[in-house]
């Protein structure tokens, strides 16, 4: 290589420098424009007075961008992170709360997907009966957006909570439940047929050589599954309500701050992006060279 | 490791082979036709003929992966019916399971062998075998990390390791070079002797079988392919691959093989081979005129049969 720079420092640099031209951008669109009073139509000035305002004066606060500038943005996220679990009733909450109310209710409804997708799969995977009796209603109930679930959820469960822990559940189950009946169904011939040589039981041969060999495949499916459960909390926490980041989003919308709203959906982002690591973490380790 | 009683004179082979018939389409053409074929205790037997005659349908009934559609094999007195620990076998491609390393790959079968041992008794175990095929500076390698001719030779080790009766070896040496296929043949030729093991092994190259084998069974073509042909192997018990050649018997014996491969083979498929496979020694007659070694025979060369 002629660069002296690495690939790596090179594209860091270009990163950066397309992070500070979109601040640079964002900066110059919500510069105070000079709305000065020759701006408005007469009606316009005429419900500026009905409202008590002077629609002449030169401080006139409509001077400034509704949308937040960079240094709005910047206050907001440094008070955010600042005091990140602070609780002040329902309707306050620090962002690192709402984050772990929603992290806990992915944990929970993708911990149930695991224990029922990954045994259903390891079924449908070893038994062409099973696989063929259970593909109807996998492939019906697969493309069904998981919000639709969430009235019957609602009406059977009672409670918003549950119900929201509900849908990522169902949401998580389909690539877990296909990838593993598909990486049970490919495990090679001729490992199966060392275990039977062995004689070894059906119990053994399920973890000790179906389940390492398919664990790749598998764990791309909960990889899947986790990115499509944190992309559907948010949703369901917005209808629910209560607590939770969705539920944060909602409320600063309804509070009309754009600021906290964009603060959300950074941290959105940014826990996305940690569990997506996270699952790519796992992959490489269960992941083997042949 | 073996039973110390001499197998006597009276007593019933180790392993018969008695009628085996398989087709695969119910009603269709058989692809074995009453193959027959006896055994004994510590006879290591090659089974040579062309691809498609179902050599490996005769061992995978013989390990109990297949079950036949008529007949019977039966070893040391009980018939063969699924497959047993009794019996070892090293799968054509090495089989090894790649997220384990040597170590674990070996242990695992020795765990299927003697559940209740103690860690400490699988792993001398373990290194025991190893050690056997020479790969104890690789013992902890996955086997991605390992050449192809390691892999065959941990495939060797797993299967001796569980002590069977029988070892079962499905063209072991078919993906290696030639120079790694003649180290590995005399390290399995030099375990086979110390151990006494009885192998069924299933070859390409007529070269390897008159080196490891006592018995040559030959195969006619398919379908309703049988054992056509065995052909005793009267050559010095330690030969060995360098010296083979300058032996008499030895092209006698190749010849033979190669004129059963190359001509007399194919007149004997849709069951026209003999039903009791005769027993020959072509290495014999070539002892009693004593030819001069014909120097203009290229001798080396390795016949394999595609």
């Amino acid at each position: 290589m002629n660069h002296p720079i690495s690939l790596r420092l090179r594209s860091a640099i270009l990163s950066a420098a397309i992070l500070v031209v979109i601040i640079a951008i964002w900066h110059v669109s919500t510069l105070p424009t000079k709305s000065s009073a020759a701006a408005l139509t007469r009606e316009q000035m005429e419900y500026a007075k009905l409202m008590g305002k002077d629609p002449q004066a030169d401080s006139a606060p409509s001077a400034k961008s509704s949308f937040p500038t960079v240094a709005d943005m910047g206050s907001v996220i440094a008070k955010g992170l600042a005091a990140p679990f602070y609780d002040n009733g329902p309707n306050d909450k620090g962002i690192g709360l709402q984050v772990a109310y929603s992290l806990g209710r992915v944990a929970l409804g993708f911990g149930f997907a695991v224990a029922f997708a990954i045994p259903i799969g390891f079924v449908i995977g070893m038994s062409p009966l099973a696989y063929r009796a259970l593909d109807p209603f996998i492939q019906v109930l697969k493309p069904i957006s998981p919000l639709a679930w969430m009235p019957i959820a609602l009406y059977t469960i009672k409670d918003s909570s549950i119900s929201g822990i509900f849908v990522i559940f169902i949401c998580s189950i389909w690539p877990m439940l296909t990838n593993t009946a598909f990486g049970v169904a490919g495990v090679r011939r001729e490992w199966l047929n060392v275990a039977r040589t062995l004689q070894v039981r059906p119990m053994r041969k399920a973890i000790e050589v179906i389940l390492p060999a398919a664990a790749p495949t598998i764990l791309t499916g909960m990889r899947i599954s986790m990115g499509i459960a944190w992309l559907v909390i948010v949703a369901a926490e917005m209808l629910v309500g209560g607590t939770g980041i969705g539920y944060f989003v909602w409320n600063e919308w309804n509070n009309l701050s754009l600021a906290n709203v964009i603060f959300a959906i950074l941290i959105i982002g940014l826990v996305g992006m940690a569990l997506d690591l996270l699952f790519a973490k796992a992959q490489k380790v269960v992941t083997y060279a042949d | 490791m073996r039973t110390d009683n001499p197998p006597h004179p009276a007593a019933r082979p180790f392993l018969t082979v008695e009628g085996l018939t398989k087709s695969y389409v119910a009603g269709g053409e058989p692809v074995l036709d009453g193959v027959n074929f006896e055994l004994d205790q510590g006879e290591f037997a090659c089974i040579v003929g062309h691809s498609g005659c179902g050599k490996t349908t005769i061992l995978n009934v013989l390990a109990g992966l297949e079950s036949a559609s008529g007949g019977v094999a039966i070893m040391s007195g009980r018939e063969i019916a699924g497959p047993s620990l009794e019996r070892g076998v090293v799968f054509q491609g090495h089989a090894l399971m790649p997220w384990l390393s040597v170590r674990k790959n070996i242990a695992f079968a020795v765990r299927s062998k003697w559940p209740d041992w103690r860690d400490a008794k699988v792993t001398e175990q373990v290194e025991k075998y190893v050690e056997m095929v020479g790969l104890t500076h690789a013992i902890d390698k996955k086997p991605a990390a390992l050449s192809g001719g390691m892999k065959q030779r941990v495939g060797i080790a797993r299967a001796f390791a569980i002590q069977p009766k029988m070892l079962l070896l499905d063209e072991p040496f078919g993906a290696l070079d030639a120079l790694t296929r003649g180290t590995i043949q005399d390290e399995l030729l030099r375990i086979c002797r110390e151990t006494g093991q009885t192998v069924f092994m299933i070859t390409h190259d007529v070269d390897e079988a008159i080196l490891l084998a006592d018995k040559i069974l030959l195969m006619s073509n398919g379908p309703q392919a049988r054992v056509a042909e065995v052909v005793m192997n009267t050559m010095s018990k330690d030969r060995q691959r360098a010296t083979m050649h300058h032996d008499a018997q030895y092209y006698a014996i190749r010849n033979h093989l190669v004129d059963f491969l190359v001509t007399r083979s194919k007149d004997l498929s849709h069951g026209r081979a003999p039903a009791k496979p005769p027993h020959v020694s072509p290495g014999l007659a070539a002892t009693t005129p004593v030819p001069e070694p014909s120097a203009g025979e290229p001798h080396a060369h390795v016949l394999r049969i595609a």
